[in-house]
């Protein structure tokens, strides 16, 4: 195993990331402040606790996953576009490598990206509700699970992206709406049946289901389900990157 | 000297059918320097990019130190190390940086001494520090150089090394091509031109459209590109070549019409006069004369007719 490779492509992906340490930070906190603002003070204060819950508290693992998906997807896809743009890539296909290594060192610089956002949404959130977290072992476990699993598929829409505008409009046209649709600031059973069977083939609301229950434990499906669709996920993503790498896929003629 | 990297039987058809290299055969040996001269899309980025693994091969095999491209790449790749023909570099990198990195994907341990003396030997060390898109182009093409080397790799492939570069640039390039090649790597080059090759190169391997056409020692092909013929024809047709001729390296046309001496400009004395003046004794007339230089062009040609 090539550690030296893995290490560089780690660090030179974090260092990106610390160059542009502002707005890799500063914005999603923002959002998130601007969204604890418009709904968790001034229109939660006029909804009603659900299942026991306020709902200031209720939305934050929410707004944790709406920023962790959108930031994993862009960051691991930028990531691996913008050589395959430039055409630095090479270096990368060249060197004595192998995919996983290239993924380890991508996906895992993405993630943790991602982690770290998601600690600091939730430190921001702090300031505005009270907290408390009833099985931090399984906050952490789905926290880690969703950053690699969708840091992955943003690997994946990176290689199979040829443009900016394709590189867009992955999170754009679909993370965004999965994630409001998801049950991120409301609980499905507050929403019509149709809607609520309609609802369950949306991935992330297993995603945000689970991850609320490890805060609240109150969820809208089993969290072994929950569990279970995210692990899901993660071995269809890792399938379909196996392949890309196996064939060449975008990156080898 | 040992063979190197052995390819054997190797084609590429492109996806959209055109057939960029077919059926190339080529030992390179163990510390030379070998260019691959060839016109616009003779396929020598192709051949290169396929034994470095950046494009994968439709037919054949190649071995680097006897290890499988493909079955084997990380032992291949690690001794390797390739200056691309594009002049690709991340903008916002520093020299520095994109050294360390490179230098940390082919599995080498850092050692900012060797780095440090790499980029003394390729005058960058003043730009260490700089921005790679605040970089001339011609020292963009030695940082591509300084990554290709920043592993130690025993075989370097060079791009068209000295597009875009001027010539104070390029006698840099050829010392440090020079310097390697006693340190024992193994020089792989491609270019348009002839002269390049002439100047650098120990053997000189010739590439159109997809086919490798003919490898040979520098010197053995200089004296091939060196020839001139002389073509006398004859008033009255001969059946023999006269006795008093028969040291010349003469040949005689099937009709007796034309005779074609073949002599080496690059010699000092071609043997011209003492032909002709054997001609005289001899008693044969002449109704013309003609001379013709085979350049890279006919040596293309013909081999092409060749086959
Ligand atoms: N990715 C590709 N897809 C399809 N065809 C390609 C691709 N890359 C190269 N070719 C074709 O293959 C042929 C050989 O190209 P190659 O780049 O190997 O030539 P070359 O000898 O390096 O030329 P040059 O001197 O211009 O660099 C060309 O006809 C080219 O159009
Ligand atoms: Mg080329």
């Amino acid at each position: 195993m090539n550690i030296q490779a893995i290490k560089v492509i780690y660090k030179y992906e974090m260092l990106r990331t610390w160059n542009t340490l502002f707005q890799s930070i500063a914005s999603p906190v923002l959002s998130t402040a601007l969204y604890f603002i418009v709904f968790g003070s001034a229109i939660g204060s006029r909804i009603e606790a659900i299942e026991g819950v306020p709902y200031g508290s209720f939305i934050v693992p929410g707004l944790m996953m709406l920023s962790l998906l959108t930031q994993s997807v862009s960051n691991a896809s930028f990531g691996i576009f913008f050589p395959k743009f430039t055409g630095t890539v090479y270096e990368v296909m060249s060197a004595p490598i192998s995919f996983y290594e290239i993924l380890i060192g991508y996906v895992g610089a993405a993630a943790t990206k991602s982690l770290i956002i998601g600690l600091i949404i939730l430190l921001t959130a702090g300031f505005f509700v009270d907290l408390q977290i009833a099985h931090p072992v399984w906050m952490v476990t789905f926290l880690i699970l969703t950053c690699i699993s969708f840091s992955l598929f943003g690997f994946i829409i990176g290689l199979w992206a040829t443009n900016f505008e394709k590189l867009q409009i992955v999170p754009l046209l679909v993370i965004t709406p999965l994630v409001f649709l998801g049950g991120t600031f409301y609980s499905v059973s507050m929403l019509p049946p149709m809607w609520q069977t309609i609802t369950l083939f949306n991935p992330v609301l297993y995603l945000v289901s689970g991850f609320r229950w490890s805060f609240f434990e109150v969820s809208d499906v089993n969290v072994g389900i929950s569990l279970s669709v995210i692990l899901l996920f993660l071995s269809l993503c890792s399938a379909l990157v196996w392949w890309m790498f196996k064939t060449g896929y975008r990156l080898k003629q | 000297m040992t063979t190197i990297i052995s390819i054997s039987g190797l084609s590429k058809t492109y996806e959209g059918g055109h057939q960029a290299l077919k059926q190339i055969n080529l030992d390179i040996k163990r510390g030379e320097i070998l260019a691959l001269l060839g016109p616009n899309g003779a396929g020598k980025t192709t051949l290169i990019s396929i034994i470095c693994g950046l494009v994968s091969p439709t037919n054949g095999h190649v071995t680097v130190d006897g290890f499988d491209i493909i079955d084997d790449f990380r032992q291949t790749r690690s001794r390797i190390g390739l200056v691309p023909q594009e002049l690709t570099l991340a903008a916002f990198d520093t020299v520095w940086n994109t050294l360390c990195f490179s230098r940390g994907l082919f599995g080498k341990k850092p050692d900012p001494a060797y780095l440090e003396k790499l980029l003394k030997d390729l005058s960058l060390y003043d730009k260490r520090n700089s921005e790679l898109r605040t970089l001339s182009g011609g020292m963009k093409r030695r940082v591509l150089i300084a990554k290709a080397l920043s592993h130690q790799p025993q075989i370097l492939f060079l791009d068209e090394p000295t597009a875009g570069v001027d010539v104070e640039l390029r006698k840099d390039m050829w010392q440090i091509v020079h310097r390697l090649r006693e340190s024992g790597v193994t020089i792989i080059l491609t270019t348009h031109y002839i002269e390049e090759a002439e100047e650098i190169a120990d053997r000189v391997g010739i590439m159109h459209g997809g086919e490798l056409l003919l490898v040979e020692g520098k010197h053995i092909l200089m004296q091939k590109l060196g020839q001139k013929k002389l073509i006398i024809e004859l008033k009255e047709p001969i059946q023999h070549l006269p006795e008093s001729m028969l040291s010349y390296a003469l040949e005689l046309s099937p009709d007796g019409q034309q005779l074609t001496y073949t002599y080496d400009t690059q010699s000092n004395s071609t043997g011209i006069t003492a032909l002709l003046q054997a001609m005289h004794g001899a008693g044969l007339s002449m109704k013309d004369l003609n001379t013709t230089q085979s350049s890279l062009q006919d040596i293309f040609v013909n081999l092409v007719r060749a086959r």
